[in-house]
């Protein structure tokens, strides 16, 4: 019983993760259209922001601000750049486009800073574990699942309250319609970019607790994740992504933990199978598109 | 030309192009304050795309548009609604997985004082009493009469000067469109101006007080309303032989 429950702790904290990128990469698309490959590179230059400011002394706290404020900041600022000339373009062109910044930041980081990887040194009271009612929870689990929950209730309560928030669901639901309401269609798309951005920092922060280092393609591979957590959860639909991302993160970590040790290699295309079985029976998603988040 | 800011709306000379199709050649209209003003045509004839290209919604080819004497040609769709302009578009178009009360705060969204908005959402709720008691419903759970009233009265939430109507007659039972109808022009009796598109001729001219006949993205035929019910020449003008 004590593992199962710890398994489900480590599936609620990669879940987390999974959830807060996915349903970045889920608000830009509802919006616009647009799988952005470089939202895993934010997540990267998050890393690389609290690298240089742990360098320059100025505490993990602050390192932390900065990175997330430095990964919203490039968000916006990619949509302003890159993807606003294009946005009447169809969607192969904004794909390429996304493909191409996501390029040129990698080169970047390579050349300017290094291929390899850059240690973030994570402070020792956070390896270690907390009790909670008899369970060793490692601190690190229980920080990221408790950001999570602050940032899907805050996120849920802004898209559900406030005007700008009802327009980014109305805009998903019908944009030139949105834009009849007298709401500023580019105000729209830079704050669907800026929550992005945010939730890719947060993520990447979550992320490096647990790696303690970032290079170059560090974002890579949480994004590739996230972005199947979005069609597994139903692409176009906000509560979707975060479903597919508790979704995928559980179905990773029950195999991890129980999967006979022979079977282990084959954990990854055992969980992309089941990803593919699951959207053979529902192709929605486990959200379809008609549930949008309330 | 006439640009007098006794005309609220003036639009002249509009052209509209999707790719080498000519949609509207060269079509103008004039709508004083208080009006109906009643733009008819048949299917494809060019009425949708004259007034979104009116709002905006699609670029023009050539022409001007003037709100109250002051040229919006080009705005963008926001601007324009920012500006006292709105449109109800065909197919009423309401966000189906919005709340009622949702769908009517974005409409409300350009009056940003809190005030503004919670008075025209009484007023609105006092009109359309069904919203008020589906507030917290789907608006896609709506029937169709029901999501007409409710895209009418979100247009109505930025108190526009002058409201577009598209067809807000398509698809509804005929006495769904007679409550429907009578709702205009009780918003014009509160001061509204419209412009209504509609292919049901008889009941838009019935409630316009002049109207507008558009064949092949021109204008054929145009006068008070009562005198184009009478005339017959309507029918002639929708067969294009103009």
């Amino acid at each position: 019983m004590d593992i199962l429950i710890q398994q489900f702790v480590n599936a609620l904290s990669l879940g987390g993760t999974y959830a807060l990128l996915a349903l970045g990469l889920a608000m830009v698309f509802s919006v616009l259209g647009l799988i952005n490959f470089a939202h895993g590179d934010l997540m990267t230059l998050t890393g690389y922001t609290m690298f240089f400011a742990i360098g320059a002394g100025l505490g993990l706290p602050l390192a932390v601000v900065l990175g997330i404020a430095c990964a919203t900041l490039a968000a916006v600022a990619m949509e302003r750049v890159a993807f606003r000339p294009v946005r009447d373009a169809n969607t192969a062109t904004m794909l390429l486009t996304s493909l191409a910044v996501s390029t040129i930041l990698h080169m970047l980081f390579q050349n300017l800073i290094s291929a390899r990887p850059r240690a973030i040194p994570v402070p020792s009271w956070m390896i270690g574990a907390v009790d909670v009612g008899g369970l060793a929870i490692g601190v690190i689990q229980l920080m990221s699942i408790t950001a999570t929950a602050l940032l899907l209730i805050a996120l849920s309560i802004f898209l559900r309250r406030s005007i700008l928030g009802i327009a980014m669901r109305a805009a998903a639901l019908d944009f030139p319609v949105t834009r009849l309401m007298g709401i500023n269609a580019n105000a729209v798309v830079a704050t669907a970019f800026g929550l992005s951005g945010l939730l890719a920092g947060v993520a990447g922060v979550l992320w490096l607790a647990q790696r303690g280092s970032v290079d170059p393609l560090m974002g890579f591979l949480p994004v590739l994740k996230a972005f199947i957590a979005v069609v597994l959860g139903g692409l176009g639909s906000l509560a979707g992504a975060v479903v597919g991302g508790f979704a995928l993160a559980f179905i990773e970590v029950f195999l991890r933990a129980f999967l006979p040790d022979g079977w282990l290699p084959f954990r990854e295309s055992i969980t992309l199978t089941l990803v593919i079985v699951l959207l053979l029976v529902r192709p929605e998603g486990l959200i379809g598109r008609r549930e949008n988040v309330r | 030309m006439s640009s007098g800011p006794e005309h609220l709306l003036d639009v002249a000379g509009l052209e509209v192009r999707y790719g080498a199709i000519e949609a509207i050649r060269g079509a103008g209209l004039e709508v004083c304050k208080g009006e109906i003003v009643t733009l008819l045509g048949a299917n494809g004839a060019g009425k949708s795309s004259f007034l979104n290209a009116v709002m905006g919604l699609v670029p023009l080819a050539a022409g001007r548009v003037a709100l109250d004497g002051e040229d919006i040609t080009g705005e963008t769709p926001e601007a324009v609604v920012r500006r006292g302009m709105t449109l109800c578009p065909e197919g009423r178009r309401v966000f189906a997985n919005l709340t009622v009360r949702e769908n009517l705060a974005i409409g409300g969204a350009t009056r940003r004082r809190a005030g503004d908005a919670a008075t025209i959402l009484a007023d609105m709720l006092d009109r359309f009493p069904v919203l008020a008691e589906r507030h917290d419903q789907m608006a896609g759970t709506l029937s169709g009469g029901e999501q007409q009233m409710l895209a009418i009265a979100r247009a109505m939430m930025s108190a526009p000067r002058i409201v577009l109507l598209d067809e807000p007659s398509l698809g509804l039972a005929p006495r769904v469109v007679d409550t429907i109808f009578e709702m205009i022009v009780a918003l014009q009796h509160h001061g509204a101006t419209i412009l209504l598109v509609e292919q049901n001729v008889d009941l838009a001219l019935d409630i316009a007080d002049r109207g507008y006949v558009l064949a092949s993205g021109r204008v054929a035929l145009s006068g008070p309303a009562s005198e184009l019910q009478a005339s017959g020449e309507v029918e002639r003008a929708y067969m294009g032989r103009d």
